[in-house]
């Protein structure tokens, strides 16, 4: 299954959740945040949105700025 | 008599914003803000890279401080808004500096999708402090789309050329009801105490804390002088003249001639 993180074409070998796909790219999950195809996905609910073909996934956290 | 500022119901303390870009590491980041005994404290919202090491850089931020996001990389007011909400889901709070920029030679704003932006923002619930370019007829549709406080520029981000503004930002503070901040370009504290002078009630500055030689020192120097431009505008500095006015006395002179 081919999606989107950040921007970057990514294929997944198997079926994932949102909680799964964060710790599968060794993110700390505590300090970022999700968005699945637009929507901001609370952190306790990553674990109920399963992947699906094509979709566009966002995360981000905090850095330096002015 | 104490000498508040107050935005978004938060009483602030300390009238020099501080910014976390361009520092070398996150510690040094610390002593600074530290030192400056900031209050408010912006940071930036990036996408994160698989297998980031990079820690967390509010476990760097003092506990007590105000968190702004910035909307650093919008273009437009829709994706200045879509910043400021995953902002907010991090858990940084309410505060959002709106920043939406189009034009990276100078990194001017653009007041009106700032406009648009603070608009919805504001009815989100966010304490909205925009970014932008002193004008007076924006400023007063800040105010009424529900700016917390408008932030006018100092002259470019980074460019450390003090504020070239000036004339502008005192027909804001006069004219304005909501706090005046002075952000960006701000390279010296005496640009900052000249602001402050002026009667802005704050000055946000990052550049010239973070590449000094020494960030500590030069956050502790804007610290001092953002409390001295303060401390002179509430005693009411007087107007200069063209001409001398002598301060001892006319007469009694050790002269020959009668005085």
């Amino acid at each position: 299954m081919i999606i989107r993180i950040n921007g970057q074409e990514v294929e997944i070998e198997r079926d994932l959740n949102l909680l799964e796909l964060v710790l599968s790219k060794k993110l700390p999950a505590e300090s970022v945040v999700l968005e699945h195809n637009l929507c901001i996905v609370p952190k306790d609910e990553w674990e109920n949105v399963p992947l699906r073909e094509n979709d566009h996934i966002e995360i981000v956290s905090f850095v330096g700025g002015g | 008599m104490k000498d508040l500022l107050i935005i978004g119901g938060r009483a602030i303390n300390n009238r020099l914003f501080v910014g976390t870009g361009k520092f070398s590491d996150f510690r040094l980041m610390k002593d600074a803000l530290e030192k400056a005994a900031a209050d408010v404290v912006t940071v930036a919202l990036r996408r994160v890279d698989a297998g980031s090491k990079t820690d967390n850089i509010l476990d760097y931020i003092p506990r007590h401080c105000v968190v702004m996001p910035n909307t650093s990389g919008a273009r437009n007011a829709d994706e200045a808004v879509r910043i400021a909400r995953l902002a907010r889901a991090s858990g940084a709070g309410d505060w959002i500096k709106i920043e939406v920029i189009q034009d990276n030679k100078y990194l001017l704003p653009d007041n009106l999708e700032t406009l648009k932006a603070t608009e919805v923002l504001a009815k989100e619930g966010f304490i909205v402090l925009p970014y932008m370019s002193p004008d007076l007829s924006i400023a007063k549709r800040l105010v009424s789309a529900g700016a917390s406080a408008v932030m006018p520029l100092g002259s470019p981000i980074g460019s450390n050329r003090g504020v070239k503004t000036k004339e502008l930002v005192e027909i804001m503070v006069s004219e304005i009801k909501i706090p005046v901040i002075v952000d960006a370009g701000l390279g010296s504290p005496s640009s900052a105490c000249e602001c402050m002078e002026m009667g802005c009630a704050a000055v946000l500055v990052n550049t010239a804390i973070a590449i000094a030689e020494d960030p500590v020192n030069m956050a502790w120097a804007f610290k001092d002088a953002v409390s001295a431009g303060r401390r002179a505008y509430l005693a009411g500095l007087t107007c200069g003249g063209n001409f001398a006015s002598p301060s001892s006395p006319l007469t009694g002179f050790l002269r020959k001639e009668d005085n």
